[in-house]
């Protein structure tokens, strides 16, 4: 055990592994590109999507079980499903980390709407506020706290679930998992799954960071 | 992408050894995760230094990515089953443990105050009052996790025990969509199956609760 950590260290440290198209650097970055543009894919489809049904109360039922549907669906699944379907291209991984995150934003969208006291809904109205001027002015900025959670929870999800793009033959971290799999080499395949696992924790705080930026001196309603 | 619809009644004993295969690493993941996730969880409730501690724990657990996790405890417990079920535990911590510390926040002091005040000591006022109170936001999380683990056990057909999983594999390797398409459906009914299962229970559970739907839409919030 200590020897394997040992080599695992090793293996993070070396000079070597760093550099070059398939070193850990540019794999790093391939691994957040996927992520990145997953996320802001999702963030676009899903919250003008989730505003609308937590505004206007419809499509509340779609909404909830939404989450549901989207934590049951076998990402590995729907990788090679898409793969198959439309051959080799990075759509797949595209599909399924949006497929991923759209649901979790939706339904924490929805939640933080649906969470705002009717009687604030109520007030803005009484003092002159019109549909859209209560929806951008008043339930957005209350919802936004746990809005921001659902964001944050999507990323870590795809961050942590873009190593599929190596199942693909995509690159991203999950190549050395895949690699060291097959390889039988366990040192690269802990190297791996541990940068994952950072770059997640990273991407986690660095979003926690963000929100307590946007929401310095407001009541803690974020969780 | 054609689907052979042959396929379906020719495969139908491995499709229900799969299934099984499956439920069989899911569901002791839910169980031990909620053996662990209980007594954390009231630990956190009672003990308020250590909320931040148990639940910020939780949370980082559930930022390893799946394939990582089945991955990182091969050295421990090498190509088992295990590997797989202590993984999807790792997993459901972190739903259990928050839900479990937030339905026992949400029972009312006074509650509490009136169990302890007719004589009934910390321990039972726990067993008898706070966790029945707190159980629908607990199945919540139960739920959640219960579906989240059904989905994840695919990502342990790279260890050699995904159950439904195994059909993805077969799928891409042969570059057949079929099995592909068989594993994707079975996986969300097993999930859809089971999570209407839970809610039975929780309903079997809960005789005071029934009745009015909006606290129905209350749990969905907690759930989501």
């Amino acid at each position: 055990m200590l020897e394997l950590l040992k080599n695992l260290a090793s293996w993070l440290t070396s000079p070597a592994q760093w550099s070059g198209p398939e070193g850990i650097a540019a794999r790093i970055l391939e691994h957040l590109e996927y992520s990145v543009l997953a996320t802001l894919a999702a963030a676009v489809i899903a919250l003008p999507v989730g505003l609308l049904i937590g505004h206007t109360g419809r499509g509340a039922f779609l909404a909830v079980n939404l989450s549901s549907f989207g934590r049951a669906l076998p990402t590995v699944g729907l990788v090679t499903l898409v793969f198959l379907a439309g051959g080799l291209s990075v759509w797949p991984v595209y599909v399924s980390l949006v497929a991923l995150a759209v649901p979790v934003i939706i339904t924490n969208t929805y939640a933080g709407m649906a969470a705002v006291d009717p009687e604030v809904k109520d007030a803005a109205k009484g003092v002159g506020l019109r549909g859209r001027q209560v929806l951008w002015q008043v339930e957005l900025p209350l919802a936004l706290p746990l809005i921001m959670t659902g964001v944050r929870l999507a990323t870590v999800q795809v961050v942590a679930t873009a190593t599929i793009a190596a199942y693909v033959s995509f690159g991203g971290l999950g190549r050395y998992v895949f690699d060291g799999l097959a390889q039988r080499d366990l040192v690269q395949v802990l190297g791996g799954a541990a940068l994952v696992a950072v770059l997640a924790v990273v991407a986690d705080l660095a979003l926690g960071g963000l929100t307590r930026l946007l929401f310095r001196g407001r009541p803690a309603t974020a969780r | 992408m054609t689907i052979e619809w042959g396929w379906f009644p020719d495969h139908a004993d491995e499709m229900a050894e799969l299934t099984a295969d499956h439920l069989a690493t899911a569901v002791p993941a839910v169980l031990l995760g909620l053996l662990i996730a209980l007594p954390l969880a009231v630990l956190a409730h009672r003990v308020r230094p250590l909320r931040g501690f148990v639940l910020g724990a939780s949370n980082i657990l559930y930022t390893i990515p799946s394939l990582a996790f089945f991955v990182l405890l091969l050295p421990v417990t090498g190509l088992t089953r295990t590997t797989a079920i202590v993984g999807l535990t790792a997993y459901t911590l972190v739903v259990l443990v928050r839900n479990t510390v937030e339905g026992l926040d949400a029972v009312p002091v006074k509650v509490r105050e009136a169990s302890t005040a007719m004589g009934t000591g910390p321990l039972r006022t726990l067993l008898t009052v706070e966790l029945p109170l707190a159980l629908p936001v607990i199945m919540a999380g139960v739920r959640v996790a219960t579906v989240m683990s059904i989905s994840l056990v695919s990502v342990a057909s790279y260890i050699g025990y995904g159950g439904l999983g195994q059909l993805f594999t077969d799928g891409f390797q042969r570059n057949y969509p079929t099995p592909v398409i068989s594993g994707v459906a079975l996986t969300l009914l097993l999930a859809l199956v089971a999570d209407a299962l839970l809610v039975t229970v929780q309903w079997l559970c809960t005789p005071w609760r029934r009745g009015t739907s909006r606290q129905r839409t209350s749990l969905w919030r907690k759930a989501a």
